[in-house]
């Protein structure tokens, strides 16, 4: 009964966690699509930010992969 | 804990009899190669197998690319020109001439990332990048060399790398603390960017694999899902590839020019 509660607790947590994903998925939004508008007022300047556009995405992305890792380190590991 | 983990796997293994039959995890399991359950740190593995296989290939395109030399190049031979010519353009964009010298070793994580990730898209093969001990050692190789050439390079005034010299003068010890802070989990979020990603893609093909073996005839949708989700998986491991090498570029240039 109790490793039932504890269970439960596993599961409930590692779902919660993965609503961190959500906020990771708003973050990349944001970069790509403010970077678009950006690209579409001046794109002659657009050509050479792209390297910048992916650290921005990669930086944003890692906190949603941070959040993913919790809810597979509560499931399996803990 | 153990009473945990066991009732754990028994809560996952008994979705698996119900609905599940491919386990999404599964796939991340270590083998060893020849008979037997005992890993030691010796013991050939099916990540020391595919380990093999991505040097081979990186090893079978360079050289083969390089053979020819010919003045009009062949598909292997432009294959090869464009991945150096890439790595090269990215290293003197960001860090300018100097950080030419330093070229040998990120084409050779560039192109062991990048192979790695393909070959592990490969039906039955192993994704050795998905293995956080592999990711790690990778990042951390990156974050004590960069350091070590902080250091070489501009002695103790490496610091002012933290020294946020434009900021307000109030703030600047704050942004000292914040810097080092994230100058330290550099490592930790560089491995585990390139790990979670590829983790995540394979799992998400196994767990629409699952639904395909559950739903009988309408397995016809999960199988598109899966066709969608493999274009996006290519895309994403090409572009980790990238984004692995383009940070330890951006780090190098830290510690090659470090003041702000």
């Amino acid at each position: 009964m109790e490793g039932d509660i504890a269970v439960m607790g596993q599961m409930i947590g590692a779902g919660l966690a993965s609503i961190g994903m959500g906020g990771a998925g708003i973050g990349v939004g944001l970069v790509a699509g403010n970077f678009l508008s950006g690209a579409l007022r001046n794109p002659a300047a657009a050509g050479a930010q792209t390297a910048t556009l992916f650290i921005g995405i990669a930086f944003a992305e890692a906190l949603g992969i941070f959040s993913f890792l919790v809810a597979l380190l509560l499931m399996f590991a803990v | 804990m153990a009473d945990h983990t066991e009732a754990v796997a028994e809560a996952v293994a008994g979705e698996a009899s119900k609905g599940f039959a491919i386990h999404p995890m599964e796939q991340f399991e270590i083998h060893p190669l020849f008979g037997g359950d005992a890993l030691n740190w010796y013991t050939p593995t099916n990540v020391t197998l595919w380990m093999g296989l991505v040097i081979v290939s990186v090893v079978l395109l360079m050289v083969i690319g390089a053979r020819g030399r010919a003045m009009v190049p062949s598909r292997s031979q432009s294959m090869a020109e464009m991945t150096y010519g890439f790595i090269h353009k990215m290293i003197v964009d960001v860090t300018g001439k100097e950080g030419l010298k330093y070229f040998p070793y990120i084409m050779t994580v560039f192109l062991f990332i990048l192979f790695a990730n393909l070959l592990g898209l490969i039906p039955y093969s192993y994704t050795v990048t998905s293995q956080i001990a592999v990711t790690g050692v990778l990042a951390l190789a990156v974050f004590l060399a960069v350091t070590a050439i902080g250091f070489i390079k501009n002695g103790p005034s490496f610091i002012k790398l933290f020294w946020v010299s434009s900021a307000p003068a109030a703030l600047r010890p704050v942004l000292f603390l914040i810097e080092l802070i994230s100058y330290f989990v550099r490592p930790v979020s560089h491995s585990i960017r390139l790990g979670g990603n590829m983790m995540a893609g394979h799992a998400v093909v196994k767990v629409f694999a699952g639904f395909a073996g559950a739903l009988g005839l309408g397995a016809v949708f999960p199988i598109l899902a899966i066709v969608g989700v493999y274009g996006l998986e290519l895309l994403v491991a090409v572009i980790q590839a990238y984004v692995f090498t383009i940070l330890t570029v951006v780090y190098l240039n830290d510690a090659l020019h470090p003041s702000h």
